[in-house]
């Protein structure tokens, strides 16, 4: 019984470990691969290719939606259910821009939260990863690097190898 | 050798984390607060205290509902009683989380990291104290739903010119806007509790709470940005949140309400009354849950100092409240300014003033800022002012109308205490469910700090 093989991943105890793991095997020409950390590291930039985090635009966007869209929603409702307030201005719009600050403020946080999970793909509950015994403590104080099978000429062995040069706590294959 | 020992002893006051903390002693700490429980009993002792008080709101509430409002001391000209005192006291308690979570983070200030879990859920909680009171004071609850914008058979709006219906928005988004931005924050926590739970169904329940967090760089590279952004979203809207409080006040042409310092006043206010309620939970539990080592004395200090700060702010506004009186040459505004100081609401006053402005200066002192039992009660003591503060303002510009006709006086009843002490204890039962189920210090933020702290050998 052979089972589909998700890639080859090792573990690193420390952050800067885990960097210079990161950087020898980007510079032997590796692209697909996961990394798994307990904490944001800043410092993978260049070295795992990924674009833009495209959030900001999403929250741009959204938030100038929600705040135009309130801003009309109280031009429109002065208009339509008329109170004369001792004959002031109906469109008496310095009045309107606190709700419109926060009409846009919550639109943009939630188009944001959307947007990460989304980008993210989560929620999702299964991932070969989570097969992986030592994958406990990626969450905890291991840093992992997965070379993944998809990568174009992998080899399992050339991987393993790759990942063993930087000296990592252990290398293991992980399955689908 | 003795001198290199002094030293060492001097720069740990100065440290945000103890030495010998490593990202698995963070993480095994904390987390073991959840998973493990340790203490119950002190948990379970507070815990039934306030769900005592918890039922007494209940019980409160329910009878409000039976009677109306009428069982409360509020009638005219006091018709903004304690339900409104109540609120904007809750309200600014919310403001530190978000103060500590968002704006400290923009500036970079480290510090921040192993109270703002804490805080931000201590505002959510707050919030949710706070946004009862103004539903049960409408009198006719079962109507809430009017407060909101929607296609109305009739063809009404809200008036939307009204800082009551701001008051609206900005609540619910400021309870909305935290209550994401603590959620987002706990998701690589809960991901690391899903990892250490002993048992299958800790396991699926925390693991579905962090919808699957795998750590992965791709996460981490949209969750840093979106965090980022979001406490730039949320620095101005906690600013705005009690400014438009501040503008329910300062719109109505009531001497007493009708100035210009409000917003920034109330801001201050909320703010300094904020960092007194995180001091006052957070003493008792660093050393309940033996946290000194994460939560260190340099917190306490600083929290202090930014205490202390808003405190001044906090008195400026008092000043300028009976400058601007002397000024106008107002006689309502004059009036108002005296019937505060020497009226029949003096003691209240008083208080307030020792509350606020006296007891903070004991904070000068470093050694007493260092002590603390001390800082314990100033805090204490700030947060009795604040809410006297809302008290003095809402009540004696109520009490003593432009004609003497319609003078009167206000007394709260007992189902106006019963409710105030029942958020008290909603509140504090609350936050012992979240110590008891979450974690109440980021493990992510603090493994980074102990990723990045240089090894000793």
């Amino acid at each position: 019984m052979s089972r589909a093989t998700y890639g080859v991943m090792a573990d690193f105890a420390s952050e800067q470990s885990y960097l210079a793991a990161l950087k020898s095997v980007s510079q032997e020409g590796y692209r697909r691969i996961d990394t798994f950390t307990p904490y944001g590291v800043v410092g993978e930039d260049g070295l795992v290719p990924r674009p833009r985090s495209p959030v900001a635009a999403i929250m741009l966007v959204a938030g100038l939606t929600g705040g135009s869209g309130a801003f009309f929603m109280q031009w429109y409702a002065t208009r339509v259910y008329w109170i004369n307030v001792g004959g002031r201005p109906v469109f008496s719009w310095p009045a309107f821009i606190p709700i419109t600050f926060e009409l846009t403020v919550l639109t943009a946080a939630l188009a944001g939260v959307a947007g990460m999970l989304w980008l993210a793909g989560l929620p999702r509950l299964e991932h070969p990863v989570f097969s992986d015994p030592r994958f406990r403590r990626a969450t905890q104080d291991r840093f992992f690097i997965c070379i993944r099978a998809d990568e174009p000429g992998y080899s399992r062995d050339a991987a393993r190898a790759a990942l063993l040069r930087s000296h990592p706590e252990s290398v293991e294959e992980v399955f689908t | 050798m003795k001198p290199a020992v002094n030293i060492e002893e001097a720069s740990r006051d100065n440290e945000l984390l103890a030495p010998g903390q490593s990202m698995e002693s963070v993480t095994r700490d904390i987390s073991a607060i959840p998973l493990d429980r340790p203490h119950p009993r002190f948990w379970w002792a507070a815990f039934a205290c306030a769900f005592i008080a918890v039922m007494g709101l209940m019980a409160s509430v329910g009878w409000l509902f039976t009677k109306g409002v009428g069982i409360w001391g509020i009638n005219i000209p006091v018709a903004w009683g304690f339900a409104i005192v109540n609120f904007v006291w809750w309200i600014g308690i919310g403001h530190a989380g978000t103060f500590i979570s968002a704006i400290l983070l923009l500036l970079y200030q480290g510090w921040r990291t192993s109270i703002n879990r804490f805080t931000e859920a201590m505002t959510l909680f707050a919030v949710a104290c706070a946004g009862i009171f103004p539903l049960i004071h409408l009198g006719r609850p079962q109507f809430l739903y009017w407060l909101l914008p929607y296609p109305d058979t009739m063809g009404l709006w809200p008036q939307f010119r009204s800082p009551l219906i701001w008051d609206v928005f900005a609540v619910s988004t400021y309870a909305t806007v935290s209550f994401v931005f603590w959620y987002v924050g706990l998701l690589p926590d809960l991901a690391t509790l899903r990892d250490r739970a002993g048992t299958l169904f800790k396991r699926r329940a925390y693991g579905i709470l962090c919808l699957g967090w795998r750590g992965e760089g791709s996460h981490w590279h949209h969750y840093r940005k979106l965090y980022i952004l979001l406490a730039g979203l949320a620095a101005p809207l906690v600013l705005s949140v009690h400014s438009i409080v501040g503008l329910d006040f300062a719109i109505a042409i009531l001497p007493g309400w009708h100035s210009a310092i409000f917003p920034p006043y109330f801001v201050a206010g909320a703010i300094y009354s904020g960092f007194s309620m995180v001091l006052t939970l957070i003493i008792p539990l660093r050393a309940v849950y033996r946290l000194q080592g994460m939560i260190t004395a340099r917190h306490l200090d600083l929290m202090a100092k930014v205490m202390m700060a808003m405190g001044w702010i906090v008195a400026y506004g008092y000043f300028c409240e009976f400058f601007t009186a002397w000024r106008s040459g107002v006689i309502y505004d004059q009036y108002v300014a005296v019937n505060r100081v020497v009226g029949p609401y003096a003691p209240y006053f008083w208080a307030l003033m020792f509350c606020n402005v006296i007891a903070p200066q004991f904070l000068w002192s470093g050694r007493l800022r260092g002590n603390i039992a001390v800082l314990f009660c100033v805090a204490f003591a700030v947060n009795v002012g604040m809410w006297l503060e809302r008290f003095v303002i809402v009540i004696t510009s109520l009490h003593r109308d432009f004609l003497p006709s319609s003078w009167g006086m206000y007394h709260a009843t007992f189902w106006d205490y019963s409710t105030l002490f029942g958020t008290i204890g909603l509140f504090v039962a609350l936050i012992f469910l979240f110590i008891r189920f979450l974690p109440m210090i980021s493990m992510t933020e603090m493994r980074s700090l102990a990723g990045k702290q240089k090894v000793k050998p």
